[in-house]
């Protein structure tokens, strides 16, 4: 349980992921937030408007995944840290997990790290394939981490070998 | 002695916002007392972005939060921000004393905002005086302040916001956090902070408590321990850790000396964190002179801290220039962010507490009040 191990429940990460055929078009947004707090920047920070207008400060966000591009201006707008983009099939045997990272120093493109789930265990390899971190990211980085397609709904995380 | 329309004693989010709302609504004579070297309070040691509303300070560092309030401060010379300011008393004359340079100096306002925050709370368990035992505060003031490691191997205690997020800044600065471990049967933060920790690999241990701390001059490790679902320790399951820092983020408590000094009603309120003025929902204490906010009337977050410093303003500047109906408008807006912030599941014992607080119906015992106000 979310509440009495910081790991969202499967069910609930399966209700904010997008359809199989969305997911295999192209870079898309997925929230793991999933408890009501009073929070709204990521409504305010997509360029698309595909993140549902909030009734309430405390609800839960609402993304329109035909309307997102996974253009990932929300990322680095999560005070939380709970917003991805997936990128299923961005090679023919990779996929990409692009997430938000705030421990220094940053890892090098082209490096390769240990990949983590949801729980902090390492589900294998990752490449670092692109390190954004732009003044607008405000000291939040977005890292590319290439991995192995079947693992793009587990990787949330990752630590760097010589650690 | 000075006479002033306002004065606010604390420097922090509640302070701050209250100071500058106030001169917004025309005081122009506000001291504001600052106990501490720099102004800012706890935002100071809070390098999250918080959250809340986009229209106040949602996604901006608390850091950086307390750089916009000093550098909007700096522009109104009508607030007088005393840095090293120590409220000292306040009075039966309604006089404030405060200590500032080595000096005593009174000061009798029209009106004093309280916004002097909380102190943590300390755990019972054997051997909790030995050096390497931290409260998160000291923690977060060392390492985020001061850029001082507290050390190398960490247990933390309590899995509330303030617990998740210093464990998360223990891990940006490198040191090794064994596990967060949590007496209750659920994680009391944001789901959103315990997340970011567990899938950095750090254990948050439900219905566990720390039996007690080991070493002879320093902690070395640490015996926590399984509870029921009654609190009770389940025998056989004690576990060593081998760790050389305890962390404790086991709640914070008001702090109130002042409002008792003041005469102001008190209540116990325990979802409110403690002993806390009984006051109307325009922040007025019992004494009317007098204007709690922030987490010394109840422990909450520095979004509310800051709505609330700005009410207690608006209140104050309400009764200054009394029937002036563009100061009830701003106050009636701030309450509605106020309630809008409050209005979900993770402000419903806040609900209940200000509940309480303010028809003092079935708060606890007022311990303190004295007679000379009455």
């Amino acid at each position: 349980m979310l509440e009495e191990t910081g790991i969202p429940e499967a069910g609930k990460i399966e209700e904010n992921l997008p359809s199989r055929e969305r997911l295999e078009q192209g870079p898309v947004a997925v929230f793991e937030c999933f408890t009501e707090i009073p929070c709204d920047p990521c409504y305010y920070s997509c360029p698309l408007e595909a993140i549902a207008e909030f009734q309430d400060i405390n609800d839960l966000p609402e993304l329109d995944f035909e309307k997102c591009t996974g253009c990932g201006q929300c990322i680095t707008n999560c005070p939380g840290l709970a917003i991805f983009v997936l990128d299923y099939n961005y090679s023919e045997e990779e996929g990409v997990v692009r997430i938000p990272y705030e421990y220094s120093p940053l890892p090098e493109e082209g490096e390769i790290v240990l990949a983590l789930d949801r729980g902090g265990e390492v589900a294998g390899e990752a490449r670092v394939e692109r390190v954004q971190y732009a003044e607008k990211q405000d000291r939040t980085a977005v890292i590319w981490l290439a991995v192995p397609k079947e693992q793009v709904l587990i990787v949330r995380n990752f630590k760097r070998m010589e650690d | 002695m000075e006479k002033c329309e306002l004065a606010i004693v604390g420097g922090g989010p509640a302070g701050l916002a209250a100071a500058l709302k106030a001169r917004e609504l025309g005081l122009k004579e506000i001291f504001l007392l600052e106990r501490d070297n720099f102004l800012g309070g706890q935002l100071v040691k809070q390098t999250h972005q918080f959250f809340g509303s986009h229209k106040q300070f949602a996604g901006i560092r608390g850091i950086d939060i307390a750089e916009i309030f000093k550098d909007k401060l700096e522009d109104q010379p009508e607030i007088q921000a005393l840095k090293g300011a120590v409220a000292q008393g306040y009075y039966e004359d309604d006089v404030l004393g405060y200590s500032y340079r080595g000096k005593f100096f009174k000061l009798k306002p029209e009106k004093t905002i309280l916004a002097t925050g909380a102190s943590e709370k300390m755990l019972s368990f054997p051997n909790n005086d030995l050096p390497g035992i931290y409260g998160a505060g000291a923690v977060q003031t060392l390492m985020n302040q001061y850029g001082i490691i507290p050390g190398e191997k960490i247990l933390m205690i309590g899995a509330g916001n303030i617990g998740l997020i210093v464990a998360y800044q223990l891990l940006q600065a490198g040191i090794e956090v064994e596990a967060v471990i949590e007496a209750t049967g659920i994680i009391g933060g944001y789901a959103v902070h315990a997340s970011k920790i567990r899938r950095a690999g750090i254990p948050i241990l439900t219905y566990h408590t720390i039996k007690e701390a080991r070493g002879d001059e320093e902690v070395e490790s640490a015996v926590i321990q399984k509870l029921n679902e009654n609190w009770q320790p389940v025998p056989g399951t004690e576990q060593e850790m081998e760790i050389d820092t305890i962390c404790l983020a086991v709640g914070l408590t008001p702090k109130v000396d002042l409002a008792i000094q003041a005469g102001c009603q008190m209540a116990y309120v325990a979802e409110l964190g403690g002993d806390v003025p009984v006051r109307d929902e325009n922040l007025q204490t019992s004494n009317s002179r007098v204007y709690i906010a922030g987490d010394s009337a109840g422990i909450e977050e520095a979004t509310a801290a800051i709505l609330e410093g700005e009410l207690a303003a608006a209140s104050a500047a309400g009764e200054i220039f009394p029937g002036n109906s563009a100061i009830a408008q701003e106050r009636r807006e701030i309450k509605e962010k106020l309630a809008d912030l409050r209005r979900g599941p993770v402000g419903e014992h806040i609900r209940r507490g200000l509940a309480r607080v303010r028809r003092n119906q079935n708060a606890g015992r007022d311990r303190y009040t004295r007679s000379w106000k009455n």
